[in-house]
């Protein structure tokens, strides 16, 4: 039998080691998040630490629901998952104009990127002003077409790259097998940037439902978003622990799911991402 | 009636003037080969053709009708792509099927015309695998199949067997040949390589620089060259140009190569140049109608040659020697000669040499039978 050197097997073994311990620092916190959730007031508080609840009641999210808290996590969902469709959508046809057509010459892409560089917090306030003064401050199509706006220049400059990887002939291929340039586009450029469509998708969806600042400054109470909904709970004289941690767990959930799912895009998105550059 | 007709085509990128106006016109069934160096402008008629670019002056027209401004779609074409242009998230049949369906193809004629089209290229039993399972040569028999599935009046290949290695090459060119002779269709190849030009083509149409060099059969390509990029063009390995001076004495015409060495012109076949005597020209040898003495009968000029490399491929020899202070490249049989540095008598055919005028690159005479 072929064995590996005693050195090399404990090398192996101690890379394990090191691997999982790493693993379960980056766990911790969701492991403690996610057992808070199912704490009572007492258990949080508890010295030394509770690290499994007597009992995984369900107090804490049935609270959330009654007081209609739960609602900012549809809200969060709605805001996010209309404005990655818009933002997909009219980045998509963008990004395939410049890859394509050469609309707006060489420089248009970087000038569009450069948007995406403005700190959010020197616009904040005019973006408010403007939002009082149209009305839209605290509803949803504010809120929608601020993190469509947002996200375009990332949607536009993500596909753009994907596109311009396309080979060309593909699409010179459909037009003369008998696709005129939408069909070009949505029967060929498309499919051919499936993964690079997912990916920027995630991204595009993540940093909406990740977005604090303006939804802090834009809502009130209607389409409150679940990460302003989380600061509600801490207040000068207490602080809700067992909200925080449900509504946490809430919030985490869609993207958690989203991201198990699209775990292979991801990934692909990511290392595509870091080669262009 | 031409099936495609080209008059005064002009087409420029930014300031690069790449099509410098085109003349031609293509009798419908014809297998025409558009040759050339990389940059010669065939690629973009090609192109041109197709409605992936704009003719910047002139008319494109295929069956009568100008198509200048039709899409390609509507050009009732289909094109094979150096790169094969296969969607790699389709099956093959998918792949074949695509021109189909995007022309609303009734559904129940689409299997049994792809299965024709696989049939004719052997490609039956890969319907239905992907093209990232399929080597270099399937790829490429599906491109073709992708273009004869339909039923086009106007087939164009853009260099499709460049990306094969030399032996597929080959046999693809073969399959092309035959897949002609069985459709019978219009076809317009692009290619660089002056072998496929030669045994494809019902007609060459040789560019240069933008233009037209010469256009007609290979074979009269070959062997009456207009001119002496055509000459040097085609023809494997290449014809050597001699700069010689042409002579005129009681003996009859010659090349006079240097003040001792010269050879004898076949007054039947060049008698028209005694009134050019004293003239600088360039005499174009091919290789191939160089021979060891001894085994050719008139008209042949007889050299001694120090051999300075061999070239061994099998069936023949090609060897290197100066002629003159000119590297001269000769084509012998395979056991003619065995080493460099042996000294070789060669016999010439001046009856198949070709005079060309230096200053303008024209061949002013040309020894084959017309």
């Amino acid at each position: 039998m072929n064995r590996m050197p005693l050195s090399f097997r404990f090398n192996q073994a101690l890379r394990l080691c090191v691997a999982i311990l790493i693993t379960l620092v980056f766990l911790f916190p969701v492991y403690w998040l996610a057992m808070n959730s199912f704490k009572t007031a007492d258990e949080i508080y508890a010295s030394p630490p509770v690290w499994w609840p007597a009992s995984l009641q369900l107090n804490n999210y049935l609270v959330l629901f009654k007081d209609g808290d739960a609602k900012s996590v549809f809200n969060s969902l709605l805001v996010a998952s209309v404005s990655t469709l818009l933002a997909m959508t009219l980045g998509t046809l963008c990004a395939y104009s410049l890859a394509r057509f050469k609309i707006g010459g060489d420089h248009l892409s970087n000038w569009i990127i450069s948007q995406r560089m403005v700190p959010p917090i020197a616009v904040v306030f005019p973006i408010f002003l403007l939002y009082v003064f149209l009305g839209w401050v605290d509803t949803y199509i504010g809120m929608i077409l601020l993190y469509t706006a947002f996200n375009l220049p990332y949607v536009i400059w993500m596909m753009r790259g994907y596109i311009q990887d396309i080979p060309r002939s593909l699409e010179e291929a459909a037009l003369i097998d008998g696709c005129n340039p939408w069909q070009v586009f949505y029967k060929v450029v498309l499919p051919m940037c499936k993964g690079g469509l997912f990916a920027t998708a995630i991204f595009t969806f993540i940093f909406s439902w990740n977005e604090f600042l303006f939804a802090l400054v834009l809502t009130r109470t209607e389409v409150t978003t679940y990460t302003v909904q989380v600061t509600h709970y801490l207040g000068g004289q207490s602080n809700f622990w067992t909200k925080i941690a449900a509504m946490s767990v809430l919030g985490t959930l869609p993207v958690f799911i989203a991201v198990v799912f699209m775990q292979r895009y991801l990934v692909r998105g990511i290392s595509l991402g870091a080669v262009k550059g | 009636m031409a099936d495609l007709q080209i008059l005064g085509l002009h087409k420029y990128y930014g300031n690069n003037h790449v099509v410098k106006g085109i003349d031609l016109s293509i009798p419908a069934g014809e297998f025409t080969v558009l040759v050339g160096q990389s940059g010669c402008g065939k690629s973009t008629l090609l192109r041109t053709i197709a409605g992936l670019e704009y003719a910047d002056e002139g008319s494109v027209s295929i069956a009568g009708q100008r198509v200048n401004e039709m899409p390609p779609k509507d050009r009732d074409i289909a094109m094979v792509f150096q790169n094969y242009a296969l969607y790699p998230y389709m099956t093959v049949f998918d792949n074949i099927a695509f021109g189909l369906r995007a022309r609303k193809t009734p559904t129940a004629e689409i299997p049994p015309r792809v299965q024709r089209a696989a049939d004719m290229l052997a490609i039956s039993h890969l319907l239905n695998r992907y093209p990232r399972q399929l080597s270099g040569g399937q790829l490429q028999r599906v491109a073709i199949g992708r273009a004869v599935v339909r039923d086009a009046r106007l087939y164009l290949f853009d260099e499709p067997l460049s990306n094969l290695d030399a032996r597929l090459r080959d046999e693809m060119r073969g399959e092309i040949k035959r897949l002609h002779q069985d459709l019978g269709k219009t076809m317009i190849y692009v290619t660089h390589d002056q072998i496929e030009a030669m045994t494809l083509a019902d007609r060459i149409v040789l560019m240069h620089e933008g233009l037209i060099e010469q256009q007609g059969a290979p074979l009269t390509l070959f062997e009456h060259p207009r001119t002496r990029y055509v000459a040097g063009f085609l023809g494997s390995p290449s014809m050597n140009f001699i700069p010689a001076t042409l002579q005129a004495d009681t003996n009859g015409l010659s090349a006079q190569i240097t003040p001792d060495l010269s050879l004898a012109l076949p007054t039947s076949r060049f008698g028209h140049l005694q009134t050019k005597a004293g003239m600088a020209i360039e005499l174009g040898i091919r290789p191939e109608h160089m021979r060891r003495q001894g085994q050719s009968r008139d008209d042949v000029a007889h050299i001694s040659v120090d051999i300075e490399m061999v070239q061994p491929t099998g069936s023949r020899t090609f060897v290197e020697f100066k002629l003159g202070s000119n590297t001269t490249v000769a084509e012998l049989f395979a056991h003619d000669v065995h080493r460099s540095g042996e000294r070789l008598a060669l016999e010439i055919d001046m009856s198949r040499v070709i005079v060309i005028d230096p200053t303008t690159g024209l061949v002013i005479a040309s020894g084959a039978p017309v």
